[in-house]
């Protein structure tokens, strides 16, 4: 399993690996919105939270179809199939990889981005902790999205028709978290509700992954 | 313990291709595939190897034994040779590469990204991942396309050195390998399509 | 007899067939009673006026479009399990029909609402889980659409049926408690609960009888158009398979 880890983290690493796309989609999109809805720093302050949590879950949603996408072209999947590792556990490292070098810059950048917005003081603590809890829930779902749709060809739209209602609890529970981190309002039940969410999908969805996954190899 | 099919029906595509297959592969054995195209040569290896389920029939002594080769290596091409065969080495929990290596001729190769290989090179690094499994029976289809004649040599020799180490090998091929193998023609084994007068026979 | 027998294609053909003419009578029955009587023979409300009557469209929609999702994810269950044919295209017939019956639930939703609160668009918890409902109708559907394999569909949209229902639920939470968090003021809510489960208890008999009636004939009307859709899966399934035994040069 850990060969798996280390060599996907190679390859988005190295030269074409699209390490850092994801971030700098974040970056624009948190530059655009002042664009589009005006510098009133009040306006920015209180829609600062949703719009960084939305950023951070296009930018998951825009790097799901190269999750499995080139394993599968290349016939990685198949030998990987062939392994004695078992493909629920092969899908499970491919999305923590994700999550390493996707969701986790997403993570650290979001701060950053949120002085470009005017996100309140106290706000910045719960939107870091908010996503450091959610991204990985955005991970998980988003590569069974991708076993879903891994052997069609134009599959990168309805990966993201497939995968984006799946979103809406994790992005209904991050988002009020760092809403209410940033009005300084009690907390605790969104919070619980976005852990249970990410430690439910990272439990029992690779299990699903990876039966999609077998359909598809067939 | 040896490899059985008994009865073996496969599809493709939602259609019976092969039926009443049944054969066996001892160690040490080779057995070469023949067949026109569209028989389903690929098919049954894919099922053999157990990425798709046959319609019926029975598969023995298969399950976490098989290493499989088809056209496509799983080469990264920003990885060197050496990250490439360790990986698999690693996944499949087996020693080292330096054997592999040795047999295809890559120590010269060891350090460039695999993407920078000629299609011959990297069809040699693809068949040197078989080495590095620890499989016993490898399940190679066309494995020889893009090889030039050494190539084809060090190839068969990689293969007489398993057989003789007690593993076996199905291949499908249409050269010949010079191995010392038994050939099975799959042109008796081609399905025939039930009888139409029957509505569920033209459903699935 | 079993009731399996009913999965084959030939048998469910030839049945559903004979009792389709019944059920489409029943139902368009159903409808039209319970329509006519609802709209002219029931009293307004007191509080409402006239525009509660769209709840005779209304109810009937959002109860089908919920039920069919269960149909569907009963039907996906049953190919997974047992790989009968005809359940796989069952569920892939009823998609159309549960997503036009969201449609229905939220636009008549928009209609009653306009009057009600003013608006014709309120994020209120009942009316996005419906928006919610209806996106997930939109991708089961368009993976089947995308998949050449109906087999490989079939396996595909069943796990993707069963994954949907659990985020559904998850959904349906969430955006309860969403919405919780922010508005306060509860009028709006106050004005959604009538379109809820407690509009029976609300509702006085006069409204209910007819409202029964509806629903019925709605439940028919689904079982109608699912009976329907299927037999015509089943047909366009094997024109298919002849195509490929013909390529195939049998």
């Amino acid at each position: 399993m850990r060969a798996l880890l280390v060599r996907d983290l190679k390859l988005a690493f190295r030269a074409g690996g699209g390490f850092g796309l994801g971030l700098a989609f974040f970056l624009i999109v948190t530059v655009l919105v002042p664009f589009s809805v005006g510098p009133q720093s009040d306006l920015l302050s209180t829609i600062a939270p949703g719009v960084l949590w939305l950023g951070a879950l296009l930018a998951c949603l825009l790097s799901l179809d190269r999750l499995l996408a080139l394993d599968w072209e290349d016939g990685t999947l198949d030998l990987l199939a062939t392994a004695p590792l078992p493909l629920e556990a092969a899908v499970s490292v491919k999305a923590l990889a994700h999550w390493l070098t996707t969701g986790l810059p997403l993570v650290l950048a979001a701060p950053v981005l949120g002085v470009l917005l005017s996100l309140p003081g106290p706000g910045y603590l719960w939107l870091v902790v908010s996503l450091a809890l959610g991204t990985p829930a955005l991970s998980v779902v988003g590569t069974f999205g991708a076993a879903l749709t891994v052997g069609l060809k134009r599959g990168g739209l309805l990966l993201s028709l497939l995968v984006l209602p799946l979103y809406v609890p994790t992005l209904i529970f991050g988002a009020e978290v760092a809403r209410r981190g940033a009005a300084g309002m009690e907390l605790a039940t969104p919070l619980l509700m976005l852990a249970g969410i990410t430690l439910g999908t990272a439990a029992l969805l690779p299990f699903a992954s990876a039966a999609v996954l077998r359909v598809n190899l067939r | 313990m040896m490899l059985r099919v008994q009865d073996l029906a496969i599809a493709r595509g939602g259609l019976p291709v092969l039926d009443n297959l049944s054969f066996a592969l001892e160690p040490g054995q080779a057995l070469i595939l023949r067949g026109p195209n569209g028989i389903g040569k690929t098919t049954l290896l894919r099922t053999l190897a157990g990425l798709q389920p046959p319609l019926h029939g029975l598969i023995e002594g298969a399950d976490e034994r098989v290493a499989y080769a088809a056209h496509s290596d799983g080469l990264k091409p920003t990885l060197t040779v050496t990250e490439n065969l360790q990986f698999w080495a690693r996944i499949f929990g087996a020693g080292t590469i330096d054997a592999a290596l040795e047999a295809y001729d890559l120590h010269g190769l060891a350090e460039r990204p695999a993407g920078s290989l000629s299609a011959g090179q990297k069809r040699r690094l693809g068949l040197a991942r078989l080495l590095v499994t620890g499989r016993p029976i490898w399940i190679l289809d066309e494995p020889t396309v893009s090889l030039d004649t050494s190539a084809v040599a060090m190839f068969a020799g990689a293969v007489r050195d398993h057989l003789k180490r007690g593993g076996s090998a199905l291949i499908a091929t249409h050269i010949d390998l010079g191995l010392d193998a038994e050939v099975l023609d799959l042109a008796p084994f081609r399905a025939t399509l039930p009888a139409l007068d029957d509505f569920d026979g033209a459903f699935t | 007899m079993s009731l399996w027998e009913y999965a084959n294609p030939k048998k469910f053909l030839t049945t559903s067939e004979r009792v389709l003419p019944y059920v489409w009578a029943v139902s368009l029955a159903c409808i039209a009673v319970g329509l006519v009587w609802g709209f002219f023979f029931t009293p307004d409300d007191y509080r409402q006026g006239s525009t509660v009557k769209i709840i005779y469209l209304h109810v009937p929609a959002a109860l089908m479009a919920i039920n069919g999702w269960l149909m569907m994810l009963v039907a996906s269950l049953i190919w997974v399990v047992r790989r009968h044919h005809v359940s796989a295209l069952a569920a892939r017939a009823a998609a159309p029909v549960g997503a036009t019956m969201t449609v229905i639930a939220l636009v008549t939703g928009a209609i009653w609402g306009q009057p009600m609160w003013g608006t014709w668009w309120a994020w209120d918890p009942r009316l996005t889980s419906f928006l919610i409902l209806f996106l997930f109708y939109l991708g089961y559907m368009a993976l089947w659409e995308a998949i050449d394999n109906p087999d490989t569909a079939a396996d595909l949209t069943s796990v993707l049926c069963l994954v949907g229902s659990v985020f559904a639920i998850l959904s349906r939470y969430a955006v309860n408690f969403w919405n919780q968090g922010l508005h306060q003021g509860a009028s709006v809510m106050r004005a959604a609960a009538i379109t809820g489960s407690d509009t029976e208890e609300k509702v006085s008999n006069v409204f209910f009888v007819p409202l029964m009636v509806c629903i019925v004939g709605f439940v028919l009307l689904f079982i109608a158009l699912v009976l329907y859709r299927t037999g015509t899966e089943i047909r366009s399934r094997r024109i298919r398979a002849l195509m490929a035994r013909e390529r195939a040069g049998a």
